[in-house]
């Protein structure tokens, strides 16, 4: 089962940790400088999804299977 | 039960904590201190109870709030307490980060780099020119993090000289100095936004004419008041982690042989500095605006709350060999921008300014070490950021 990821706009406050370690799944838009999904992840990037939740300061990072 | 031990101390070395936060470490992750001024407060140790105290709605940035602990004298005056974003709760605070938000993001911060490079190169020509011994703070740490902050607010060119010279005696000068030099760039800024305001040009406080006070959603003052934030938060942060970083790089050879056989290793090695040093040595102080239960302990309405940087970046529940400076290290974790909302809004610009310069730096002089011992290098900074006042180096 892969992973779901979901950004939480809302509460996301820019910090970019996401775009910064999981580039090809998260990017910023430039208009509200907020997290936004650009793909689902593969599976050899779980480890990556999982750690961008970690160190999100906003916990706007939801993860499901 | 023996006192509340006294929080924050001195540091002996720029980099490593003060022998007495050994004992104090050990007490945490949660304990009460005594601050300068005699009064106690909680304080938060441990990372893991860090990041969930720093996301708790009862914590609050209120300044204004009697059991709001003043950490160093300098902290009493009015404009420390009224500080934009940095001394506010939500709503407000998250209504002025969403106006900040698009023009710090990662995203945004990227396209600076360019800029950056040419700014740095210039330095460091400025550097090759004096000659050895070199002084880093003045010819690099203090004026790139102001002439960045300069551009990026859209400080006409020909105010930039008195900017830096401002910042600098702020950062630097005596206390009589460093307070008329506060508030020369109060009046600077208070000039500024009118200008901005009547004649908007391309830089954030232009932007921010455009986008929010043209539409009404804020005014004179509150533009002034987020300029004056920006410039303090952007300097002596940013400044001090870029001499502190050098000054751990130089006294850890085989570090700075790891990174110079492979400069791609930078940004993380930038993070493990970030973790070490842990520049402000506090990344937040708080007081409980409800109660609070964390690890075991109860918080009460009122308390007041600190969270130690360079004790939680070196808990050894989340680090091996949590003491070791180690660039390799595979999850340099650290709260040093803080955690929550209020994580630094600059912290992306910081990190790239810290990149370039240590590039440009480590790989145009890569023989480059300290002129002085580092024990005789002039130190500041009990309970505010972790300052050297003097980095003289040869190549």
């Amino acid at each position: 089962m892969t992973l779901h990821v979901a950004v939480d706009r809302d509460v996301c406050i820019s910090a970019g940790r996401c775009l910064a370690t999981a580039p090809d799944v998260f990017d910023q838009d430039d208009e509200e400088g907020l997290a936004l999904v650009v793909r689902q992840p593969t599976g050899d990037e779980e480890k990556l999804v999982r750690k961008a939740e970690y160190l999100c300061p906003a916990a706007a990072i939801h993860l499901s299977n | 039960m023996s006192a509340a031990p006294p929080y924050p101390q001195k540091r002996t070395c720029p980099y490593e904590p003060p022998e007495g936060y050994r004992a104090i470490g050990e007490q945490g992750p949660v304990l009460k201190v005594t601050l300068y001024d005699g009064r106690e407060s909680w304080i938060v140790t441990g990372y893991k109870e860090s990041r969930e105290i720093l996301t708790h709605p009862n914590l609050s940035s209120q300044r204004t709030h009697p059991g709001f602990p003043i950490v160093a004298p300098r902290f009493k005056s009015g404009i420390a307490r009224s500080l934009a974003l940095i001394a506010m709760d939500p709503p407000v605070h998250d209504t002025y980060r969403r106006y900040l938000n698009p023009h710090f993001s990662l995203r945004q911060v990227r396209k600076m780099r360019p800029e950056i490079e040419q700014v740095v190169d210039g330095f460091v020509d400025k550097i090759v020119e004096t000659g050895p011994p070199a002084d880093l703070i003045s010819l690099l740490a203090i004026p790139l993090p102001s002439l960045v902050i300069c551009r990026h607010l859209g400080v006409p060119f020909s105010d930039h000289e008195f900017f830096q010279d401002a910042s600098g005696k702020v950062m630097l000068g005596t206390g009589e100095e460093s307070a008329t030099a506060a508030q020369s760039l109060v009046d600077y800024l208070e000039a500024l936004t009118a200008d901005q305001i009547a004649n908007p040009t391309d830089g954030l406080l232009g932007t921010l004419v455009r986008e929010r006070v043209q539409t009404g959603d804020m005014g004179h003052d509150e533009l002034v008041s987020i300029a004056l934030v920006l410039l303090i938060a952007a300097h002596e942060t940013t400044s001090s982690s870029l001499a502190l970083g050098i000054i751990t790089l130089l006294e850890h050879p085989d570090q700075l042989a790891l990174l110079l056989d492979d400069i791609d290793r930078l940004p993380a090695a930038i993070e493990e500095i970030l973790r070490f040093v842990a520049t402000t040595d506090l990344v937040a102080t708080r007081v409980a605006k409800g109660d609070i239960e964390i690890a075991g302990h109860h918080i009460r309405e009122g308390d007041a709350v600190l969270v130690s940087g360079t004790l939680a970046n070196r808990d050894t529940a989340v680090h091996n060999e949590a003491d070791t400076f180690d660039i390799l290290r595979e999850d340099p974790h650290h709260v040093t921008f803080g955690f929550g909302i209020h994580q630094c809004l600059g912290q992306n610009l910081a990190r790239l300014e810290l990149e370039v310069a240590m590039k440009a730096l480590f790989t145009r002089l890569p023989k480059l070490r300290l002129a002085k011992p580092v024990s005789e290098l002039p130190i500041l900074g009990s309970g505010t950021v972790q300052r050297v006042l003097e980095l003289p180096v040869e190549w």
